[in-house]
């Protein structure tokens, strides 16, 4: 006779409650440790998506993806010339917050070096890659984009014409996928006003400037778009990414470009090695300490549960050991009901979890490995929290029923 | 383990001599404090035989009671049950929940059933506790409140029995085992004169049957008629009393 079960079937309703709500409390830390593989996989996604060997970045620069990096289009073909490189693009990446039918709408544009790159290392779910130069866009479904919608950015419009899924940034961003000239455009757009009192100004210094007093024909180039000045226009590409040929070692390609003074290069796992550390790391250790914190108060809750469950009979336990039952039944009872609570509670929280966090505005990945260990984070603290109420049975006295 | 020489069924067709207590004594507390809740009270029982024991509140009834329940240790004398020594002072000669398992069932005033459990499983958990299986003990669960009457209550929740009903299934419970002693305290003090009797009928009714030796602890002296042997126990002294002497 199982008298655990017999004891929960005769307060079925509040142990399913008390279930309930451990349950709840084990959702959140196994959202915890979701939270955290998510931030890990939205922090890698594109790095594997994009699947390059070397990374040329700013000097000196963790970019682009930990921090700013703006290097010149030209190093596409100084690293396209280094022996050993199969291909390098212009890798262009940044964050907009722009409004889109009334409402903010927030988005990573990655720039595609077209025509060589159409956005075909992208995963779609619905639509197709880019076929054109300029105004179209894949977008990340997250972004609430539907397929064939037009979106304008800038002074440009651009239809989605592709929808891809699980495509967001570090920053948990869904991605826009648009050619590497019409990120570009959207990067570097200003206000024709802005563009129109630049011109004027640059003008203004230019008068008065020798040089172009000598020269009045550098005046008419002074009127002319910041980005045709290649003297004066700033980098404009967040960085290089370049594909190795198959027998080439990317430690020895990436010493050689190492050498050159105005770059920084990373290997695919020096990149997520930045990303991880820095980005990833502290929300890591923020999540831990939740995560451990939450885990304390669901122990000391069961523990709390399991002696107030063990005083309701404690009549009943005080009985047991009248008519002779041996302490191992009193203790099997006590710790079947917890180790009961505690695998219900696992069920509830995979359970709902996997229902909820889908829902959830950031990426919440459960992993096998940390679904295993709280599993045994959970089989624990149910031993250890049912100590209390077997430490109170065993107190109890068989003449406590005389009392009674 | 040590036993009593004279144990076994007398010459005059008696049951077998099943308690036997020898001087015991219980004292709480000590020096200013100390109080004597029982001295030298000696009392035998044999198979078969219906034992009141009355008294006063704070009388030593209870204290007695759970010396010879192997409950609550005396500090003095001895204990014999079927004729082996099983409590000597303080100290057990036995594995006293062991022990109290197979050969004591205990009947109290209020419930004493364990109130998760129906009637029939509370008789049968007294028998799978002592190893019997779960078939054998249910079937035998049924048989026991059949014999008093509320196997028709067997499936029922303890919470939805009458007290009458409560202390037949405890009763059954008590008897599960085959126990040599049944112990009894102020078993009905919850019912009605009526439902009293019964129950204390029963008692003679089991002793008779199943041979073993039954003391009663009660207030009652309606039922007294019931009993083959009563004692009085009053400021801690044990006294043997003549049936007639206390019921006339």
């Amino acid at each position: 006779m199982n008298l655990a079960w017999k004891d929960i079937v005769n307060n079925s309703g509040r142990f399913a409650l008390t279930t309930f709500g451990i349950g709840m409390l084990l959702m959140v830390v196994m959202g915890m440790a979701g939270i955290y593989r998510g931030l890990l996989q939205d922090a890698t996604v594109l790095i594997n998506r994009i699947d390059a060997d070397l990374w040329i970045v700013q000097q000196d620069t963790r970019g682009p993806f930990a921090e700013l990096s703006r290097i010149p289009p030209s190093m596409v073909y100084r690293a396209a010339a280094v022996p050993g490189v199969a291909s390098a693009r212009e890798f262009v990446f940044h964050t907009i917050q722009r409004k889109h039918r009334g409402k903010l709408l927030r988005m990573s544009v990655l720039g595609l070096s077209w025509p060589e790159d159409d956005g075909s290392w992208v995963p779609l779910i619905a639509g197709r890659h880019l076929r054109q130069s300029h105004y179209e866009m894949i977008a990340d479904v997250s972004l609430g984009l539907g397929l064939g919608e037009s979106i304008r950015l800038g002074k440009d419009t651009y239809k989605i014409v592709g929808l891809t899924e699980g495509m967001v940034s570090t920053g948990g961003d869904g991605m826009a996928f648009t050619t590497f000239l019409d990120s570009q455009a959207i990067q570097f757009d200003s206000p024709s006003e802005a563009i129109r009192l630049e011109r004027a100004a640059r003008d203004n210094r230019g008068r008065s400037d020798e040089l172009f007093m000598r020269q009045p024909q550098l005046t008419e180039q002074l009127t002319r778009p910041a980005g045709d000045l290649p003297a004066i226009s700033a980098p404009s590409i967040s960085a290089v990414v370049v594909k190795l040929k198959p027998q080439s070692d990317p430690a020895e390609v990436a010493a050689l470009i190492d050498r050159w003074e105005d770059v920084s290069v990373y290997t695919r796992e020096g990149q997520e090695v930045l990303l991880v550390q820095g980005i990833v790391d502290k929300a890591r250790r923020q999540l831990f300490m939740f995560r451990v914190l939450l885990t304390i108060i669901a122990g000391v809750i069961m523990a709390l549960i399991i002696y107030t469950l063990t005083l309701d009979k404690i009549y009943a336990i005080a009985l047991l050991k009248l008519i002779g039952a041996p302490n191992h039944v009193i203790l099997g009872m006590i710790l079947q009901q917890s180790l009961l609570l505690g695998v219900l509670g696992y069920g509830i929280a995979y359970l709902s979890g996997n229902w909820l966090f889908p829902a959830f505005p950031r990426r919440v990945v459960l992993t096998d490995g940390d679904l295993l260990q709280l599993g045994i984070v959970v089989l624990v603290i149910s031993v250890f929290s049912s100590l209390l109420g077997i430490w109170k049975a065993m107190k109890v006295q068989p003449n406590t029923v005389l009392n009674g | 383990m040590q036993t009593r020489a004279d144990n076994t069924a007398d010459e005059s067709g008696e049951g077998e001599l099943v308690i036997d207590t020898v001087g015991l004594t219980k004292i709480y507390g000590s020096g200013n404090t100390e109080v004597v809740a029982m001295r030298d009270a000696n009392m035998q029982v044999r198979s078969g035989e219906v034992v009141a024991l009355l008294g006063p509140s704070g009388s030593g009834k209870s204290t007695f009671l759970t010396a010879v329940g192997l409950i609550n240790p005396p500090s003095f004398g001895q204990v014999f049950i079927g004729g082996c020594l099983v409590m000597d002072g303080s100290r057990a000669a036995v594995n006293l929940r062991s022990f109290r398992r197979r050969h004591i069932g205990y009947v109290f005033q209020k419930s004493n059933l364990i109130d998760f459990l129906n009637a029939r499983e509370n008789v049968q958990l007294a028998m799978q506790l002592n190893g019997m299986s779960r078939s054998a003990a249910r079937r035998r669960a049924m048989e026991l409140l059949d014999t008093l009457g509320v196997a028709d209550r067997g499936e029922y929740r303890v919470a939805m029995l009458s007290g009458g009903q409560q202390q037949r299934v405890a009763v059954a419970r008590a008897l599960a085992n085959n126990p040599k002693v049944i112990l009894a305290d102020e078993p009905t003090a919850a019912l009605d004169s009526h439902r009293g009797r019964q129950v204390m009928e029963l008692f003679k009714g089991v002793a008779r049957d199943f041979g073993a030796g039954v003391i009663v602890v009660t207030h009652d002296h309606r039922t007294l008629d019931v009993f083959d042997t009563i004692y009085e126990m009053e400021d801690g002294q044990m006294r043997r009393t003549e049936a007639e002497q206390v019921r006339g």
